[in-house]
């Protein structure tokens, strides 16, 4: 086979520019897999200060991302971490964790303080956080099935006011005390 | 002026253009499905991911990883064995059984003796290995020839976890209180860059609580601390006050075994009661077996986007032996390396059009039993310089010391190896 120059020199500026302009930019897969090394495979965590992701809420995630890229959110890893993210690129993860299976872990729980949590949360959560924690509304997110530890650390960045509440999430949890939070991280922690 | 085709590839092979050339032709090479096979050398922290992921991206690809052990230790965390904090590296090993199992992955326990980059085959010591597409993955190995007479049994490296780790925290118990603990640290790049520096902390930690009046003399062959330099230095005078004599830019080229001394640039003499060296690295013997080094001789160089090295055509190259850019040389860099050129593999051999990279790394290094301190990044591939680099932003330390981000790590090293081993 023979190639004339010009059809050589065309051929070859087209390779110079290299694959990388050819590639597609970064898929939702390429992106969230990325985090699998804190957060488990497809978003189900095995660590138990680490939340699992999977199906977790698209509005909640991408609202946490942006509270974390902003500094709104108390964070240690995750402030640093989602600067690394376009607006755009933050979506596409939402929705890919959203889609995936929850796994339920098998975090210990003490079942009287379980108990005592289901009646907690019946009086203060339950109109927010749907069905047990199983569901969300608005901006609020699947807490059902978290990792107990995962649930210890929030509620006590937001007792602490170091993690900021909605005024209606401030507001029904002004009466509960210590052993209320406690006992609703249980109660969370147990649900499947 | 017309000129053969082969010529004209040959040009090319000759250029820059080399290492895309197979890839940009990769569309019109996909395979039919059914019979295509990738192997992988090393069930480390890129290997099983690489296997891992190929498989759950596309079942119909053979993947057999080779691996000379039946399970792995974790080099992440080891240190916290020095220290005290672990009682054994019990938690920090994996079995592949799961792994197997789970995805269907061929393990094969077996020591690669060679790279047929030509005929697409590996040899083993259990026999000979096809493939389209083959993943290197054998982290490091030492440049122990410079530094005369040194011998790991008597000075250990403890730099890959297991019998050496397990030396190295024995000849710790055994040292008298007053002792001196002498650590050597390589130039970068190294495996692990704040690993070093996490050991100094739990050595002084474990002399502090086992050894009274003992001290840690660091040797560090770099002309600073080369990583989280401000964080560590905190904790050590928060901690170890007096009980750490940090040297820079001291680098042992020899040892006197007898003497238990160390030598500087041939000149300077240090003893110690229990000496660790942390010897200069390059990438797994392997990759030089195959020709994967680059000109330094060290670092296997390959394309940031596949991981493709640019020597040898379907060979890739990840974690510790690649030259990542500005990805540090970490288990969560080669855990996101292996990811991406999995995922490109697959769409390379299903004749789809690749992705651009994006990787992370998160590092966590403990300063004492509560207290640590991360370095994080986001990666992405700078298509002018052809290069990876880090997100604006993304790349930075802890404010400080942190308990909560002990709290962290320890699911950190979780996740990372249940995601390893299931």
């Amino acid at each position: 086979m023979r190639i004339k120059w010009s059809e050589m020199a065309l051929a070859l500026s087209a390779l110079v520019v290299s694959t990388v302009a050819y590639a597609m930019p970064p898929s939702a897969a390429m992106l969230s897999n990325a985090c699998a090394g804190c957060h488990g495979t497809h978003g189900a965590s095995a660590g138990p200060s680490m939340p699992s992701l999977a199906g977790q809420s698209k509005v909640f995630f991408i609202d946490a991302m942006k509270k974390f890229k902003s500094g709104e959110r108390p964070a240690t890893v995750m402030g640093r971490l989602a600067k690394g993210y376009s607006d755009e690129q933050i979506v596409a993860m939402a929705d890919f964790f959203a889609k995936q299976k929850p796994q339920a872990q098998n975090t210990a729980v003490d079942p009287v303080l379980v108990a005592k949590g289901k009646t907690v949360y019946d009086n203060a959560c339950k109109r927010c956080h749907l069905e047990n924690g199983k569901e969300f509304e608005e901006d609020t997110p699947i807490v059902a099935g978290q990792w107990l530890t995962y649930l210890q650390i929030q509620m006590n960045e937001f007792q602490s006011g170091a993690r900021k509440m909605s005024d209606k999430k401030a507001e029904k949890v002004k009466p509960l005390t210590d052993a209320d939070w406690e006992a609703v991280a249980h109660f969370y922690a147990s649900q499947k | 002026m017309t000129m053969e085709r082969r010529n004209f590839l040959k040009l090319l092979g000759a250029g820059a253009g080399a290492a895309t050339l197979g890839l940009a032709g990769c569309a019109s090479t996909s395979k039919p499905k059914g019979g295509r096979k990738v192997v992988v050398i090393g069930g480390g922290y890129g290997g099983t991911i690489a296997a891992k992921y190929i498989r759950m991206m596309d079942s119909t690809i053979e993947v057999t990883l080779i691996e000379r052990n039946d399970h792995y230790i974790s080099c992440p965390f080891s240190n916290l064995y020095l220290g005290g904090i672990l009682p054994d590296l019990s938690s920090l090993t994996i079995k592949y059984d799961k792994l197997a199992a789970n995805h269907g992955i061929k393990m094969v326990q077996a020591e690669v003796t060679g790279i047929n980059a030509a005929a697409h085959s590996v040899t083993t010591s259990k026999g000979v290995f096809n493939y389209d597409s083959l993943i290197v993955s054998p982290g490091i190995e030492f440049r122990t020839d410079e530094i005369k007479g040194y011998d790991a049994e008597i000075m250990p490296h403890a730099w890959k976890a297991g019998p050496q780790t397990v030396l190295l925290r024995k000849q710790l118990e055994a040292m008298k209180p007053g002792g001196t603990v002498v650590l050597s640290i390589p130039l970068a790049p190294f495996r692990c860059p704040p690993g070093p520096y996490e050991r100094t902390s739990m050595i002084a930690m474990y002399l502090k609580q086992n050894k009274p009046g003992s001290k840690i003399i660091v040797l560090d062959a770099n002309p600073d601390i080369v990583s989280k330099k401000g964080l560590f230095l905190k904790g050590w005078k928060k901690h170890y006050d007096g009980l750490i004599d940090y040297r820079p830019a001291k680098k042992v080229t020899e040892v006197d075994n007898k003497n238990m001394t160390v030598l500087i640039e041939g000149i300077e003499e240090v003893k110690g009661d229990v000496i660790n060296i942390i010897p200069p690295q390059k990438a797994g013997h392997i990759a030089h077996v195959a020709g994967l080094v680059g000109p330094d001789g060290k670092w296997c160089p390959v394309n940031p986007m596949t991981f493709e090295s640019t020597l040898k055509k379907d060979i890739h190259v990840i974690g510790d032996s690649s030259i990542a850019g500005a990805m540090p040389k970490s288990g969560y860099s080669a855990n996101s390396e292996a990811k991406v050129c999995a995922t490109n593999i697959v769409a390379r051999m299903n004749g789809r059009e690749l992705t651009e990279m994006s990787g992370v790394n998160t590092c966590y290094s403990f300063l004492s039993a509560k207290e640590a301190v991360s370095v994080t990044g986001v990666y992405t591939v700078d298509k002018e310089k052809n290069a990876i680099v880090p997100v604006a932003g993304s790349v930075g330390v802890s404010p400080d010391l942190s308990e909560l981000e002990a709290v962290y790590a320890q699911s950190w090293v979780k996740n990372i190896l249940t995601e390893m081993s299931s």
